[in-house]
């Protein structure tokens, strides 16, 4: 777990074109890289797959940091440039990853908004919700990394994506997010399962 | 929404850069104009000097620019270029020259190397009609290298009459 993450953020921290840009630049590509390695780890802080964690509590706290790493990366990509933001934000951008990279961000926030109200919310609701916006933010996540020329190794970045995809149907399957939906519609004939 | 097919993970990266510059012919006949890219005019600085290079050089940016409909060479165009580069980011004034175009309507420009900078290695080339007393529209284009290790790029301008 810390290779799959530390490889990936060791090698982004150490490209070549680090050498031509600057503090806040350097700072907000990296946020993005960190970001994608928390997608890594929140599938299994939720379900309590990591052992020695307490994993819900620290899944929160990571949604927080995600929420965070999210600001800081488009805040200094703003900074850097401010017509590239204004127009991946208002998906006029010419490059294809800003739109998917956009789409993500407000998936994920609305994940991490869910999370904060979750006390009002049903949980027949609350986990088909945020798992579907999930899937959302992981697979735009991953084609907006994938799509971009950067400072990210091409192998290690591979890797990662591939393991975020993986291990989120993975624990998404296993969960079986959706079944309180098809339970609301009366189509579920499965027998309720031990959370 | 716009929808993105699913092979664009397959073909990665190499396809977006690859991706060939869509001119879409505005008239029946003759050469279309070109059109003004998306995100061609970002960070732009208008009216940068002529140089002779931008900063030490090391990367050659080549072009051409002609009359829509006859495609009959322009000279004495001012074209202006900017890019994040070894030297600079795309805001910075020293990132920013420009140069004209000599009787067959072609310019070249010595330039730091370009980098890849916000997911693509690529330039930044206006021809502002407001720099310019030849009574044609401007253009801002934004053009991708096929590499980031590309050492020189060529970017067409195909003018149209104002």
């Amino acid at each position: 777990m810390l290779a799959a993450v530390g490889l990936p953020l060791a090698v982004a921290a150490t490209s070549p074109l680090l050498e031509w840009r600057g503090p806040v630049y350097i700072i907000a590509g990296l946020a993005g890289v960190a970001a994608l390695g928390v997608l890594l780890v929140q599938p299994l802080l939720a379900f309590d797959r990591l052992p020695g964690l307490r994993g819900r509590v620290a899944h929160r706290w990571l949604g927080a940091g995600l929420v965070m790493l999210i600001l800081v990366h488009v805040a200094g990509l703003w900074i850097t440039s401010p017509p590239d933001v204004i127009d991946a934000l208002t998906f006029t951008s010419p490059t294809p990853f800003s739109a998917w990279g956009v789409i993500a961000m407000w998936a994920a926030f609305g994940a991490a908004g869910l999370a904060a109200v979750r006390r009002r919310l049903s949980p027949r609701f609350f986990r088909p919700a945020h798992t579907a916006l999930i899937l959302v933010v992981v697979t735009g996540t991953i084609v907006h990394a994938l799509l971009i020329v950067g400072t990210m190794g091409v192998v290690t970045k591979w890797a990662l994506c591939l393991l975020v995809a993986a291990v989120t149907l993975w624990v998404v399957a296993g969960r079986r997010a959706w079944v309180p939906l098809l339970r609301r519609s009366g189509r579920a004939d499965t027998p309720r399962r031990q959370d | 929404m716009p929808t993105f097919p699913r092979r664009t993970l397959l073909i990665g990266a190499a396809a977006a850069l690859a991706a060939p510059v869509l001119f879409r012919p505005a008239r029946a006949q003759g050469l279309a104009p070109t059109p003004t890219m998306r995100g061609g005019a970002n960070n732009y600085r208008p009216g940068a000097p002529i140089v002779e290079r931008i900063g030490g050089g090391g990367f050659l940016m080549t072009g051409s620019v002609r009359r829509a409909g006859d495609g009959a060479p322009l000279a004495g165009r001012r074209i202006q270029v900017w890019a994040h580069t070894t030297e600079g980011h795309e805001r910075d004034a020293r990132s920013h020259g420009a140069t004209l175009t000599d009787a067959e309507g072609r310019f070249a420009l010595d330039m730091p190397q370009i980098v890849p900078a916000f997911g693509q290695p690529h330039g930044h080339l206006a021809y502002d009609s407001d720099y310019d007393d030849g009574g044609f529209r401007t253009v801002f284009l934004r053009p991708i290298m096929g590499s980031p290790g590309d050492r020189t790029l060529d970017v067409a301008f195909v003018l149209e009459p104002a």
